[in-house]
């Protein structure tokens, strides 16, 4: 799960790391409001930038500079309501401008291969860093925190020294040792920092001291691990959740919307994802990824297929099962109790092969179910149906145009 | 001999008394497979499938009393990781853990410990193992298998089954069938099964399923382009039509920053001389074609 950058700093704090005063606004006049007081506390500027979990927020005109609470005002209301990739701009950040002396990049990130957390840095901050990896990998310094200790002291001055950091080695070490707390706290997946900064500070009598702050944050928490921070569920914005999704995630299902028009259901990921490889192959669109899951039951089939109907664009769909957990009788039953109920009737095609297969056979054979006996002939099935669905509509349409009015 | 389970198999099943955990040693003994001892703490004394199966408190003590070598777990999620360091310390040779759901960062310390005494790891968010005609560890039916001498390894679980059913009906039989788990961190690797399977004399032909999602089959496929030359291979990657950014149901299987991604996969594995299959019903016709006779 993705959270807000606003979000992901408060996580920051409370693990103790350095991160410039904040506020989050959801009206021009809120942003105003805020960008006064940073203004009162000796800030020349302030800066919005736009709460929306895609990248390219900057690029996009969601981050913006204001020199005054009114102009903070004007800014805000722009960005609110903007659209970046899809997304409406709910939220904003307010905050004083950094006076940057120079950006790096931190991050603390699960290494699969490795099986450990990997700490990577760089003195090129402020920049994509799969660019700096594939450009310059010689400017990515890498550590692996110990499995069982977490990120030593010698092992974040190593780091820190590394990336040029020599002069703020305290600070450093810190936020390095923090990023790594923050990972294992919260269970994340990502914890990244991009920039971490020396910042210029002036204080309210004109002093100016030089600071290692974090500027922006990235978290991502590990979806398994939610159910023992229930703080962090509530995190969720359900602004940029899709209904289906929360229906989907509610009802214990794996669902993925996609742009085609065949629904597919089916139990097991792997299978599931070679469901959608093979409706391509023969030549149709997947609507959707959709695991069922292991064992599932007549109620969990019936929400799919509600899930699955819900979305107009499906003009077909393919149900697969292979039978092991999963009984396949209990499958066909909700198939035919979710049939009956649904509203909008489209040509389904469905294979049932393993557990209690043969019982399913016969249950869909009585209710005049639509069969496929191999994974390839169900998916061109599937893909005939769809395709014999859009013609129809298609000369529905062109009947009710060419016909006399 | 097959790999990581057989004849020699002696099995503790921690979290018998459950009802995934009874159902599936039903299936379990059903096939030929040694259930010698079953652990749910607090249940210790009683006995578990029709009284034909001792339960223990602990896994040490079900080790002391009946040698148990192998261990499949089906605790819950939260003490999963408990229970593979559990049987780890206990002396457990090859442990396979089913359970799914895991925090990442929980298994990172486990995996470790797992290292650190010798042990083997399987999983979690595994099928398991199936040696056919001899035993079979965790979920995967049966029914599905055929005694012979193709070696299958999968991330999956019933794309597995999809394709072991599509061996079998071509009459190609399996020596072993391992499942190593949808996960983001693993006890086991692709390489590390393609390792057994070429040091074991009943497997004289592979099959790797792998899926988007991590680096793992780009190694395996770089380790076989140099030690597997000879042995008959054939592959299958789900995900080619997966989009970016999104986990595909495991928690491993997702395209991030341009990596992980089918086509980075299929290429590796072509590289090394393994033909890559557009479906799994295809698979026994491309280990045919790579010069496996059996």
């Amino acid at each position: 799960m993705k959270i807000q950058e606003a979000d992901a700093k408060t996580l920051l704090v409370a693990q103790g790391l350095p991160v410039p005063d904040w506020e989050v606004a959801r009206t021009p006049d809120e942003a105003r409001i805020a960008a006064d007081r940073f203004f009162a506390a000796g800030s020349r500027q302030v800066v919005i930038k736009a709460q929306v979990l895609v990248g390219g927020r900057g690029k996009a005109g969601g981050v913006k500079l204001a020199g005054s609470p009114e102009q903070a005002e004007l800014v805000a209301s722009d960005i609110l309501g903007m659209d970046i990739k899809g997304i409406t701009v709910r939220k904003v950040l307010v905050g004083p401008a950094a006076d940057i002396v120079k950006e790096f990049y931190l991050s603390a990130v699960l290494d699969r291969a490795a099986r450990r957390i990997l700490l990577m840095g760089s003195a090129e901050g402020g920049v994509e860093i799969e660019q700096v990896a594939a450009e310059r990998p010689e400017a990515i310094v890498t550590v692996h925190a110990h499995p069982t200790l977490g990120l030593l002291d010698f092992q974040a001055r190593r780091m820190a020294f590394a990336m040029g950091l020599g002069g703020h080695l305290r600070a450093a070490v810190a936020i390095a040792k923090g990023l790594v707390a923050t990972m294992r706290a919260y269970d994340a997946d990502l914890v990244e920092i991009n920039p971490l900064a020396i910042v210029t500070e002036t204080d309210g009598d004109g002093t100016t001291r030089e600071r290692l702050v974090c500027l922006d944050a990235k978290i991502t928490l590990d979806d398994s691990a939610l159910v023992r921070h229930p703080g962090l569920e509530e995190l969720r914005d359900p602004d940029e959740e899709d209904p289906a999704d929360r229906e989907a995630r509610e009802a214990g299902l794996t669902f993925i919307k996609l742009d085609g028009t065949i629904g597919c259901m089916v139990n097991g990921a792997g299978l599931a994802m070679t469901t959608m490889d093979l409706v391509k192959r023969a030549g149709g669109e997947p609507a959707n990824f959709l695991d069922i899951g292991g064992g599932a039951r007549a109620d969990k089939v019936a929400a799919a297929m509600r899930i699955i109907l819900a979305d107009p664009k499906v003009n077909a769909i393919l149900v697969n099962i292979f039978g092991g957990i999963t009984r396949g009788d209990e499958v066909a039953r909700g198939l035919i109790e979710a049939r009956a109920q649904q509203e909008r009737d489209v040509p389904m095609v469905v294979r049932i092969v393993g557990t209690n297969a043969e019982e399913a056979g016969r249950l869909l054979a009585e209710a005049r179910f639509d069969t496929a006996s191999s994974l390839d002939d169900a998916a061109a099935k599937a893909v005939a149906a769809s395709r014999a669905a859009r013609s129809i509509a298609t000369a529905g349409k062109a009947g009710t145009a060419g016909s006399p009015a | 001999m097959s790999i990581l389970i057989g004849p020699e198999t002696r099995l503790v099943v921690q979290g018998i008394t459950g009802r995934e955990g009874e159902f599936h040693s039903r299936a379990m003994a059903a096939y030929g497979t040694s259930i010698v001892a079953g652990v749910t703490p607090g249940k210790g004394g009683q006995r578990a499938l029709d009284g034909t199966v001792p339960v223990y408190d602990t896994v040490a003590d079900a080790v002391a009393a009946t040698g148990a070598n192998t261990s499949c777990i089906f605790v819950p999620a939260s003490g999963a990781p408990d229970a593979v360091m559990e049987a780890a310390s206990a002396g457990i040779a090859t442990i396979f853990c089913i359970t799914e759901g895991i925090p990442a960062l929980d298994m990172v310390p486990a995996v470790e410990l797992v290292r650190s005494v010798g042990s083997r790891l399987i999983g979690p968010n595994c099928p398991g193992a199936t040696s056919p005609g001899s035993a079979k560890v965790g979920i995967i039916p049966g029914s599905i298998h055929r005694e012979g001498r193709v070696g299958v390894v999968s991330r999956s679980g019933t794309l597995t089954y999809e394709a072991v059913q599509a061996m079998s009906d071509a009459g190609l039989g399996q020596s072993t069938c391992v499942g190593i788990g949808g996960d983001p961190v693993i006890g086991t690797t692709f390489l590390d099964i393609l390792q057994l399977f070429a040091a074991d004399p009943e497997t004289d032909a592979i099959i790797l399923i792998g899926e988007i999602g991590g680096a793992a089959e780009e190694e395996a496929a770089a380790w076989a382009a140099e030690h597997l030359r000879g042995t008959p291979m054939a592959a299958f990657i789900a995900g080619r039509t997966a989009p970016e950014g999104k986990r595909m149901g495991h928690a491993g299987a997702i395209i991030s920053g341009g990596r992980g991604t089918a086509e980075s996969k299929v290429s590796a594995l072509e590289a090394a001389g393994i033909r890559v299959a557009a479906s799994p019903t295809e698979l026994p016709a491309l280990l045919r074609d790579a010069g496996y006779k059996g």
